[in-house]
């Protein structure tokens, strides 16, 4: 199968044609509309932009090894920690899993050649990166001083920085989101091969039409919020301005009921993945494969009731305060179940310790850990204290960084035979997949403690007393630093010099594994036939996926 | 770590209350995982085979439904601090507070001004009535666990007891531009007999009210709201507190806000009766301005 004599670089034999191999010109690959070319070009541009958010990230950890900011200047810094939230959120985190693992993957798995519109697929690209040059822009020439979160009126009224480009570039960047996840929508009502019932639908699929949701009914309300801020800015129409009659935390209202759906943007797509990872690699079928669905559609609906957890000081209505404390702590539920479920799939298995697997282990407990603090957060007292504090920091980084690129990188290594045709050195992988774990841990669990001993968030001076854990959280990010940067190393090696993979390298049910490695043009040779649920690892002499003809009568 | 208020054990409970939960469910989870992952790993002798459909579905359930009941056990438990503290004492001695980019402005009720620094005495609740000068700011005292918005356009009010006499951060948590990191002040917590003493040293001058009284007459307001100019305005004695009607048959509460929102805004309720002829004091009152005036009409000395 895949120990083919020395080929082209990516092509698996010379002559053989395949997605990377079809054509060579840049012209082929910038106006290309095949899914798994254009996954590939929203992974090039979301690698840099994940180093230069990490770089962000690595001049702050630096500042903040001495209580003095004697590294950067207060306008510096604050510049710093906001090109690090505006890249790191909507331009690696929003749309890493989806657009590239989603975009290579959904059409494969569920039997089909093509997303639904994949000219809207490419567009999406270019709107995506036209924003993120937009921002990209803003954030270096002269930058911006408002945090991700563009809170007015200080944003509209009184930050002295590009806050109009920026917020230009997300609100271009958004729709790249709502068309990826119309597409994404269609592509699932309408492709699925024949005898790909909804119940038969691997959990990557299903987390990505639940993100979709997300990101359709969301991602518009973003864009008001947006509009508003600039006509305020731009125009000086008070909306926000409360010398005017305006409410600055309308912004907040406004900027949540997308921010905090925008979570699960990040994490639905990470629980997908992790489903599949920790399916194949312990051979089980995924436990309660039903409850799983339900709780993924449970996250995406519920998750647009919890905005409002943003606010328990802002001064909103303590009645208002108690229901979105209640609903914070319903949504726990389903996250719960999912965590249950995992473990649960162990249950019985043949585990194997690989890459991904130990990617996809450290994501559940570090998914768990943070779910949980997000029950401190949730509690109304308890989030007085801790809000705008270094817990709510270390909360969102153990879900969107722990979480989310935890998963991102176990899947990137589960598929990465499947995408690119080659195999990468599973020590090296192992090696990475553990470092990163307790580099994570090492840079963000002190600062749970930070925070609950009252270290604001967003300082670049703090009083000395702070420090130890500072220095502490500093010396864990040299260690994750380095474990994001490795992978770099022996995944580029693997490109040029790694084994050729066979087509099916982990032994997997899925249906992207039925064709070759890496794809052709048009994925299948034949349109697939399903004839069972999807991870039927532990039967016995169980075929997953029959060609067509094969048996199951088929459909008129 | 510190717990200097009446509040900060209590919220130190549910602190502590949901790191046991989360340290039994990791260790549950994290157990489990171990368990698992040295018991089933590939090639091992343990018995595999597929788990009856039944057994797993009541686990499912089993544990929707008490993660739910804990979960839901939580929230009443630490809701029910939230809604006891919403009261604010009435015997509360209160501060004035005015945010600006980038420093704190106290007023006690004497007139005495600190900046960045608060005395206040120890066992005696404190009410704090807040607003902001021009971003939202974020006042939080760590070592009494409490923390509020300060909104611009707006009076907001949290308030606290200290327990423990010392000297205690006082953060700005909400980011507000260049020197956020800088806005931070002390509060310091001292005995009945050392807060009357410090009290005393302070330059008193006259308190919010009086001058309050003052800035009443300086800015006209009684050419209009004086005892004898009934017709074009309301008198304003003994309004703090009270049910005014407004225009379309509404009834707003003369509150602190109100009775800002009258002074900048005075388009907004107009009270019934009334043409809305009155002018906005937007730019001329400063927000120091405003808080007096505020405590005057609160006073009782109103006329």
């Amino acid at each position: 199968m895949g120990d083919a004599p020395e080929a082209g670089l990516l092509g698996r034999e010379p002559g053989e044609r395949n997605y990377l191999t079809a054509g060579t010109t840049v012209r082929s690959w910038l106006l290309t509309t095949d899914h798994k070319r254009i996954a590939l070009l929203y992974a090039a541009g979301i690698t840099f932009f994940f180093f230069l958010g990490g770089a962000a990230a690595t001049l702050m950890r630096a500042e903040l090894v001495t209580p003095a900011g004697d590294l950067l200047t207060a306008d510096e810094y604050n510049r710093t920690f906001t090109l690090h939230g505006v890249i790191m959120v909507w331009f690696f985190l929003v749309p890493s899993i989806p657009t590239t693992l989603g975009n290579f993957l959904l059409p494969l798995m569920i039997g089909a050649n093509e997303v639904a519109y994949p000219k809207l697929n490419l567009f999406s690209w270019y709107l995506w990166l036209a924003g993120g040059l937009l921002t990209l822009f803003a954030l270096l020439a002269g930058g911006v001083d408002t945090g991700w979160t563009f809170y007015t009126p200080f944003s509209t009224l009184y930050s002295n920085s590009h806050v109009l480009l920026a917020a230009a570039g997300v609100f271009v960047a958004g729709f790249s989101s709502i068309a990826t996840g119309i597409n994404f929508i269609a592509t699932l009502h309408l492709l699925r091969a024949r005898g790909m019932t909804w119940m038969r639908l691997p959990l990557f699929a299903w987390a990505m039409y639940a993100t979709s949701l997300v990101m359709v009914l969301a991602t518009p309300v973003l864009a008001m919020a947006l509009l508003l801020l600039f006509a305020e800015r731009a125009f000086g129409l008070p909306i926000f301005d409360p010398r005017a009659g305006g409410d600055p935390v309308l912004f907040q209202h406004l900027f949540w009921f997308y921010s905090h759906p925008a979570v699960y943007i990040m994490i639905l797509p990470a629980m997908g993945v992790v489903s599949e990872v920790i399916a194949c690699e312990a051979r089980r079928r995924v436990f309660g494969y039903e409850f799983m669905v339900y709780a993924m559609l449970m996250i995406a609906i519920i998750g647009f009731m919890v905005w409002g957890h943003h606010m328990f000081i802002s001064g909103q209505s303590p009645f208002a305060s108690l229901v979105f404390s209640a609903l914070s702590f319903v949504i726990a539920v389903p996250s719960a179940i999912k965590v249950f479920n995992w473990t649960g799939t162990l249950y019985r298995g043949q585990i194997r310790f690989s890459t991904p697997m130990l990617y996809a282990l450290g994501f559940v407990g570090l998914f768990t850990l943070g779910g949980l603090t997000g029950l401190f957060l949730a509690s109304l007292p308890l989030d007085v204290h801790l809000t705008d504090t270094y817990f709510v920091t270390a909360h969102f980084h153990y879900i969107m960084v722990g979480g989310s690129v935890s998963a991102f990188f176990a899947g990137l290594h589960f598929w990465w035979p499947k995408i690119t045709g080659r195999l990468y050195s599973e020590t090296l992988g192992r090696f990475a997949a553990v470092s990163m774990f307790f580099g994570f841990n090492f840079t963000f669990f002190p600062q749970f403690v930070l925070g609950y001993l009252g270290m604001p968030r967003r300082y670049h001076e703090y009083p000395p007393e702070f420090q130890a854990w500072h220095v502490m959280s500093s010396t864990g990010a040299v260690v994750l630093a380095f474990a994001y940067l490795w992978p770099l190393c022996y995944l580029g090696w693997s490109l040029v010099k790694g084994e050729r993979a066979s087509d099916n390298p982990h032994d997997a049910t899925g249906l992207e594994w039925q064709t070759r490695s890496p794809p052709p043009t048009d994925n299948f040779a034949e349109p697939p036939i399903v004839t069972g649920p999807p991870y039927r690892y532990h039967e016995e002499g169980y075929a997953p996926h029959a060609p067509a003809a094969a048996d199951e009568p088929q459909r008129p | 770590m510190i717990q200097a208020s009446t509040l900060a054990p209590r919220v130190d409970g549910i602190f502590w209350m949901l790191t046991g939960l989360s340290v039994a469910i990791m260790l549950l989870v994290g157990l489990l995982i171990l368990i698992f992952s040295f018991r089933y790993r590939r090639g091992s002798k343990a018995k595999r085979g597929p788990v009856p459909e039944k057994l797993s579905g009541e686990i499912e359930i089993g544990w929707t439904v008490a993660t739910l009941f804990v979960f839901v056990f939580v929230f009443w438990f630490a809701a029910a601090l939230d809604t006891e503290q919403f009261e604010i004492p009435k015997d509360a001695m209160e501060i004035h507070v005015v945010a600006k980019q980038w420093m704190w402005k106290l007023e006690h009720p004497n007139g005495a001004r600190e900046i960045n620094a608060l005395h206040v005495p120890v066992g005696v609740p404190v009410k704090l009535v807040m607003t902001s000068q021009d971003v939202i700011h974020s006042f939080f005292v760590p070592a009494f666990r409490t923390k509020q918005d300060v909104l611009p356009g707006r009076y907001v009010q949290a308030w606290f007891q200290a327990s423990k006499v010392g000297t205690y951060h006082l953060f700005c948590t909400e980011y507000c531009g260049t020197d956020h990191s800088r806005m931070i002040g002390g509060i310091i917590v001292q005995s009945p007999a050392d807060y009357a003493r410090w009290s005393s040293g302070q330059p008193q001058g006259d308190s919010l009210a009086d001058q309050g009284a003052g800035l009443f007459v300086a800015m006209g307001c009684t050419g209009c709201h004086g005892g004898s100019a009934v017709v074009r305005a309301p008198s304003l004695a003994g309004l703090y507190g009270r049910a005014v009607p407004v225009g379309d048959g509404r009834f707003v509460t003369a509150d602190e806000g109100y009775l800002r929102d009258s002074i900048l805004l005075p388009q907004k309720d107009i009270v019934a009766g009334y043409a809305p002829v009155m002018p906005s004091y937007q730019g001329v009152a400063s927000e120091d301005d405003v808080v007096k005036l505020v405590a005057y009409l609160k006073s009782g000395k109103v006329k």
